[in-house]
This record gives C-alpha cells, sequence and structure tokens, in this order.
C-alpha cells in the first residue's frame, strides 16, 4: 500500500506566536517549529498500516525551507520518503489554496490512501482532508479514531458528540485521524540518524503543475483585515454567595454563552 | 525559562532531534513518576529498560551490535536529558552503556560480544560493574577480589564489591579482581553458582536507582568468562572516562530542572506583597544559578567537541566532571532555598535532585580525586599518596 502522510510544520504552542506586521500572515521565522501534534498520530497510523499490511509511507509537507526539520522528524519516526512542496509563490496560502496546491502534490506523487492529522494548531480550520477528498475525488473518512484496512476496502470508527459512526469506503481515500487513535511513537536514535540519508524530493509549484495564479496571499479568498494583541487578563470580579452564589455562577455563565 | 547563552542553537539538527526524543520519553514515562520510587526506593528497571532499548539510549555512544553508534556530544545531550528526570535513571544508563556494555565492546572476545551487546541494547538484559570493595573506594588497586585459574582453565572468583549500581536487577556483571597477571575482567552470568547481590538500603541518596554488594563464593566461570583484550587498571579506569562524560553533561539536566524549578517558584510565590523573585536577593540567587549552569554547559559542549575530534584527556574528564557536578549541586542547593519550606518536599524535583547530586559528587572519582589528578597535571607532583 502506497500510503502519503500530510505533515505540516507549526509554531510551537508553547511559545508566543505573532503575525507579521507587513502582509499579516504567521512569523514562521519568529518561533521554533515543530509537528502538528496531530499530524505526529498520522505519521503513527501510516507506519502501522505500513506494518501490517507491506508497503511504503512518504511523507508530504508544503512549506517554507525550514519546514526540512519537520520532515526529517517524521522520517526518523520510520517514514521512507518524503516530498517538499516549497516554492515562495505558496506563502500566503489559504485553506481552499493550499488544499489545491497540496492535491496536485499528492496526483504527481500517486497514493492508495492520504492520511493527515485532522486540523493544525496554527491555522485550525480543520477543511482539508475535506477539500482534499473532494479535489482529488477520492471518499472522506474524517476524524478516525480507528483505521482498518482490508484489500482495497477501508473502514474508520468516526468520532461523533454521542459515540462514533463506523464508516466503509473503497481505496483511494483521505483520511483524518485524531488523537485517541494510538500513541505516537518516539524517534529512536537508530531512526533519527537513518532520516539523514532518507531521500526528500523538493517540489516547487510548476513542478507539481500548480498555477501560480492560484496560490499565495493575493489569491486568498479570506483575508486578514486587521489584528491586535490580545488585552492583558483583566482582574477577576469577586461575588460574594450570601445563598445565592449557584444563582450568580449560572448567571455569570449565561452571560458568557456557556450555558 | 530564558536560555541565556542558547548552546543547544550550536547542536546539529539531529543532536536536537535526540535532546527531544528523550525529553519527550522522560516527561511521559519518568517525571509522573519519579518522585513516588524516590520516596518507596524503587526503580522500575525491568520496565524501564526495553523502552529506553527502543528509543536507543543503551549503549547508545558505541557501533554495531544493535546500538545507535552516536558522536559524543549526542550522548552528552541524551545524558542531559535523563538526568533532567532523575540521576537515577541516568545512572542506570551510565551503567548499563559505559560501564557494562563499554568494556565487552571494547575488550570482549567476539562471542561475549555477540552473546550479551545485543540484548544490552534493546534492554533485555542488564549490566552492572563491579570495582569498588567494602575497603577500597578511591584507590582501586587493592582491591581484594581474586580470580584464580585451576587446573581445567576454569576462573574461581572469590571476594566481595560494595555500592554497585544495578548490582540486584543485573542478568551479568562486569567484575574486575586480581589475578596472576594483574588486574583483569570478568563477563560474569548473575545466575552463576555462588554469586549473590543483596541490595544496599537507607539510601538517602539516589534512592530511584537499584545500589547492591556483589558476593562472590567460589564462582566458577569458564576460561572464556575473561575480557581477553586488556590487563590492568586502565581496564575499569577507561570505562569510567566513558562514564564521566556522561556525567559532566548528565548533572547539567539535574541543574537545570532545579533552576527551571526556583525561577517558576519565585516568579509566582508572594511575600511581603510581591513574587520573591522581585527581591534583589533573589535575583542574584538566580542569576549566579543561571551563570553556572550555563559555565558548565560551555565546558561540557567544547568537552564533547574534543571527544569527537579524538582529541579528550582524561584529566579534561576530570576537569569536566569536578567543575560540573560542583555547579550542579551548588545549583540546586540555591534552588532548595528559594523554594523555602516548598524545598524539602518531592511535591517539586529540587531536593530530589540536590540528594542525587551527593552521590554523583563521590562516585566515578570523589571530587577530592578529581582535584588531585588536576593538581598533578599542574604540578607535576602526585599527592595521592
Ligand atoms: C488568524 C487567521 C485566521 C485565518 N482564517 C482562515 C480561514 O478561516 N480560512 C482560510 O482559508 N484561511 C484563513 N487564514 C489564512 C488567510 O486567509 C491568508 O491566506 C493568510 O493570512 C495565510 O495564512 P498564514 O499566515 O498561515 O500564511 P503562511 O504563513 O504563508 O502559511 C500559509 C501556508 O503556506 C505554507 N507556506 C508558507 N510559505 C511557504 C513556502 N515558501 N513554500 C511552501 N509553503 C509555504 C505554510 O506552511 C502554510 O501551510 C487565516 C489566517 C489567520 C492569520
Ligand atoms: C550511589 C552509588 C552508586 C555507586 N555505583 C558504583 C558502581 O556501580 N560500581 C562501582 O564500582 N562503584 C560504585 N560506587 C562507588 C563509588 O565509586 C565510590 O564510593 C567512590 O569511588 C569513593 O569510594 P569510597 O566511598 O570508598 O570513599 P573513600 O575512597 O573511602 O573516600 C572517602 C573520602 O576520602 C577522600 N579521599 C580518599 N583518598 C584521598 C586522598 N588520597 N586524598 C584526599 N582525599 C582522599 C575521598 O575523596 C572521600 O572524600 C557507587 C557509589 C554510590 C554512592
Amino acid at each position: 500500500m502506497n500510503i502519503v502522510v500530510c505533515v505540516k510544520q507549526v509554531p510551537d504552542t508553547a511559545t508566543e506566536r505573532k503575525l507579521r506586521p507587513d502582509d499579516k500572515t504567521l512569523d514562521r521565522d519568529a518561533v521554533d517549529g515543530v509537528v502538528n501534534e496531530l499530524d505526529e498520530y498520522a505519521v503513527e497510523e501510516a507506519l502501522r498500516l505500513k506494518e501490517a499490511h507491506g508497503g511504503e509511507v512518504t511523507v508530504l509537507t508544503m512549506g517554507p525551507a525550514k519546514a526540512t526539520e519537520t520532515i526529517r522528524k517524521a522520517l526518523a519516526m520510520g517514514a521512507d520518503k518524503a516530498v517538499h512542496l516549497s516554492d515562495d509563490a505558496l506563502h500566503g496560502s489559504d485553506a481552499l489554496s493550499t488544499s489545491y496546491a497540496m492535491a496536485q502534490a499528492l496526483k504527481k506523487i500517486g497514493f492508495d490512501l492520504v492520511i493527515l492529522g485532522s486540523e493544525s494548531t496554527d491555522a485550525r480550520t480543520g477543511v482539508l482532508a475535506a477539500m482534499l477528498a473532494e479535489r482529488l475525488g477520492a471518499p472522506q473518512l474524517t476524524l478516525a479514531r480507528k483505521v482498518e484496512v482490508n484489500g482495497s476496502a477501508i473502514a474508520i470508527e468516526r468520532i461523533t458528540d454521542y459515540g462514533y459512526d463506523k464508516v466503509e469506503a473503497t481505496l483511494p481515500a483521505v483520511v483524518s485521524v485524531v488523537e485517541k487513535i494510538n500513541e505516537p511513537r518516539y524517534p529512536s536514535f537508530k531512526g533519527i540518524m537513518a532520516a539523514k540519508k532518507k531521500p526528500v524530493e523538493a517540489l516547487g509549484i510548476a513542478d507539481a503543475s500548480v498555477d501560480a495564479s492560484a496560490v499565495g496571499l493575493a489569491a486568498a479568498y479570506s483575508e486578514v483585515a486587521e489584528f491586535a494583541a490580545a488585552p492583558p487578563r483583566a482582574a477577576g470580579t469577586i461575588v460574594k454567595d450570601e445563598g445565592d452564589g449557584g444563582v450568580k455562577a449560572a448567571d455569570f455563565l449565561a452571560s458568557k454563552k456557556f450555558i | 525559562m530564558d536560555d541565556l547563552l542558547r548552546l543547544d542553537d550550536q547542536l546539529t539538527p539531529e543532536q536536537r532531534m535526540i535532546r527531544d526524543a528523550v525529553r519527550s520519553f522522560v516527561a511521559d514515562r519518568v517525571l509522573p513518576d519519579v518522585a513516588d520510587w524516590f520516596e518507596e526506593a524503587v526503580f522500575p528497571a525491568r520496565e524501564l529498560a526495553p523502552q529506553l532499548g527502543a528509543l536507543g539510549v543503551l549503549g547508545m555512544h558505541l557501533d554495531g551490535y544493535g546500538c545507535a553508534g552516536l558522536d559524543a556530544v549526542s550522548y552528552g545531550v541524551a545524558c542531559r536529558e535523563l538526568e533532567a528526570g532523575d540521576s537515577g535513571l541516568r545512572s542506570f544508563v551510565s551503567v548499563q552503556g559505559s560501564l557494562a556494555m563499554f568494556p565487552i565492546w571494547k575488550y570482549g572476545s567476539e562471542e561475549q560480544k555477540q552473546e550479551w551487546l545485543p540484548r544490552m541494547a534493546a534492554g533485555e538484559a542488564i549490566g552492572c560493574f563491579g570495582l569498588t570493595e567494602p575497603d577500597q573506594g578511591s584507590d582501586p588497586a587493592g582491591m581484594r577480589t581474586i580470580a584464580k585459574q585451576d587446573p581445567s582453565g576454569d576462573w574461581i572468583l572469590n571476594g566481595a564489591k560494595m555500592w554497585i549500581t544495578n548490582g540486584s536487577v543485573a542478568d551479568v556483571a562486569i567484575v574486575w579482581a586480581q589475578t596472576d597477571d594483574g588486574i583483569r575482567g570478568f563477563v560474569v552470568p548473575t545466575d552463576t553458582p555462588g554469586f549473590s547481590a543483596p541490595e544496599i538500603h537507607k539510601k538517602m541518596s539516589l534512592r530511584a536507582s537499584v545500589t547492591s554488594s556483589l558476593y562472590f563464593d567460589d564462582v566458577r566461570l569458564p576460561a572464556s568468562a575473561v575480557l581477553p583484550g586488556v590487563t590492568g587498571l586502565k581496564g575499569p579506569l577507561s570505562c569510567l572516562s566513558e562514564a564521566r562524560f556522561g556525567i559532566l553533561w548528565g548533572v547539567l539536566g539535574a541543574g537545570h530542572a532545579c533552576l527551571e524549578s526556583a525561577v517558576d517558584y519565585a516568579k509566582t510565590r508572594l511575600q511581603f506583597g510581591k513574587p520573591i523573585g522581585a527581591f534583589q536577593l533573589t535575583q542574584e540567587k538566580l542569576a549566579w544559578m543561571a551563570v553556572a549552569l550555563e559555565q558548565a554547559g560551555l565546558t561540557a559542549l567544547h568537552l564533547g567537541k574534543l571527544k569527537d575530534a579524538g582529541t579528550l584527556k582524561p584529566h579534561q574528564i576530570s576537569f569536566g566532571k569536578l567543575a560540573n557536578v560542583r555547579a550542579a549541586l551548588d545549583i540546586a542547593r540555591q534552588a532548595r532555598s528559594v523554594l523555602g519550606a516548598n524545598g524539602i518536599t518531592l511535591e517539586y524535583p529540587v531536593i530530589r535532585h540536590m540528594n542525587n547530586l551527593e552521590s554523583v559528587l563521590t562516585y566515578e572519582g570523589t571530587q577530592e580525586v578529581h582535584l588531585l589528578t588536576l593538581g598533578k597535571v599542574l604540578t607535576g607532583l602526585d599527592a595521592f599518596r
């Protein structure tokens, strides 16, 4: 089975993240980049599927040059090779154009199964899996907490508010995973050393047949109009319980639309 | 907490990945439980060994036989991250890799290597290293443990070792003993009749680590049990050099954990209407701690580069072990004072590290032994005896 895992480099959530004043995009240079956490679960699932069924795991990353660090981590976990889609023209892409560029790259790579985390910690749109499936004309099996492959049949358990749905399809398909699915392995030292020698293919937009006018900041359908720093946390209000503490707490929660 | 000199920027991407892998392992598998292990004086060696093996830390600086073959700086960084968890964890790894696997790897026969190294790298077999004896510590040359060859060629081992890390949980002991030709090393399976290894209790330091006595009562070993590649004290001393290199990095982790804990505490603990970190006396403590930690980090990085270049000298390892353990212990003690009463509980890592570092100060050459080593290099005069 030919599995492609989409892995994104995101700014470390433990650090303070900033937007660039010039073009209002995320300042990806200012902070350490890490593997988007959910994507580690996607890599783990791909590796387990490969261990069970054979085949090959390819990592696909769209991101600036710096994202190679993230690719190396996925390779250190055990992926076989990687494709790095990187081009200045892609900077500023929104979800729609990102899915277009990624789909073009996936068509070029070829796949039986595409696996990705269900959202990234930087953008949190959670739409890439659905958009990719649509663009690739493949079934989408999203929010999987369990994946089973049997020949060309694939079945997942999709988490819902009330439990889970069982969703079945045939390969090729696109699957997004949630953190309940597995426990990602630590990259082993041997894996880390071996990752240095694994092939990473660099793709520019022309190599992936991506139309420059359909990607990047200028082509984005959504626009960051303005932004401001989050206000410092205001001092809390202290409410004295005069027998009506419960009512006051409920009123407060209702005023914030929590209940 | 800010890393003032950003020394880790000097690391290669692979070295950073090794750091991150060990750091997350320690955060997930060690930090949640280590205070309990310390309180209960247990170390779950059998449980952790295969996990550490899968990660690749056991014998990480050796190559072949299932070992990862890392450079010296990577080895150091891994030790640092392990010891940020607990010195007991790092001790387990140092003993396994540098004191038990290293002599087999360096001085062992091909059969000894094949038999032990792959299983030890995987954490399926645990090793210990017996040099120190009840009456011979800093001066191991006078050891009393003795091995004699009988007419069949078998070795008969008699004597006792003390303060042996991993002793009671080990599958194999590397035992140094006097022979007619001088000091030799023996690969002793711990299920050999006549071998026993009772655990030492009532320790107030390295409680999350197994420390034992070893007794050899007519332990009969085949002729092939001796390490063929070395005779004399240089055998065990070369192992100690490997392990000390791990220690001079490892203690940076303990020091970092203490400083981080002190900085966090100083920012949140209010007295006299403000955070104690806003008082100049506290800031002075924190600043000196950070300076000492970064200087120790520079020493470690420099020595790591020398080791990778193949030019590191034993007295330079003494320098690093002496200076960095001293720095970490001072940091731990200062951090303890910043935490006030909370500094004496296992709710915070500080007193655990502080007590552990008292062992680290003593084992692998006491502070005094390393001072005498440097004194000898400086003056050309031997003050050991
Ligand atoms: C707060 C916020 C909310 C947003 N909400 C939405 C939304 O709801 N829907 C939506 O569609 N868009 C959304 N966007 C995106 C926005 O509409 C613009 O498209 C733009 O701001 C791009 O986002 P970015 O800051 O992540 O840009 P970038 O940092 O440029 O990142 C965009 C993408 O391009 C990749 N990339 C960057 N440089 C390169 C390169 N050299 N080579 C290859 N790949 C590269 C990144 O890895 C990332 O995947 C949002 C952006 C922000 C900051
Ligand atoms: C927790 C723990 C784990 C250990 N694990 C192991 C292990 O796995 N394997 C192993 O073989 N050993 C191990 N050791 C033993 C350790 O290496 C010895 O304790 C150490 O070498 C010191 O020996 P000693 O305790 O006999 O002290 P001594 O040598 O008796 O020294 C007592 C004091 O006298 C000082 N002193 C000695 N000689 C001189 C001198 N010439 N000039 C000035 N001062 C001097 C010392 O510096 C020290 O301060 C371990 C020890 C501990 C505490």
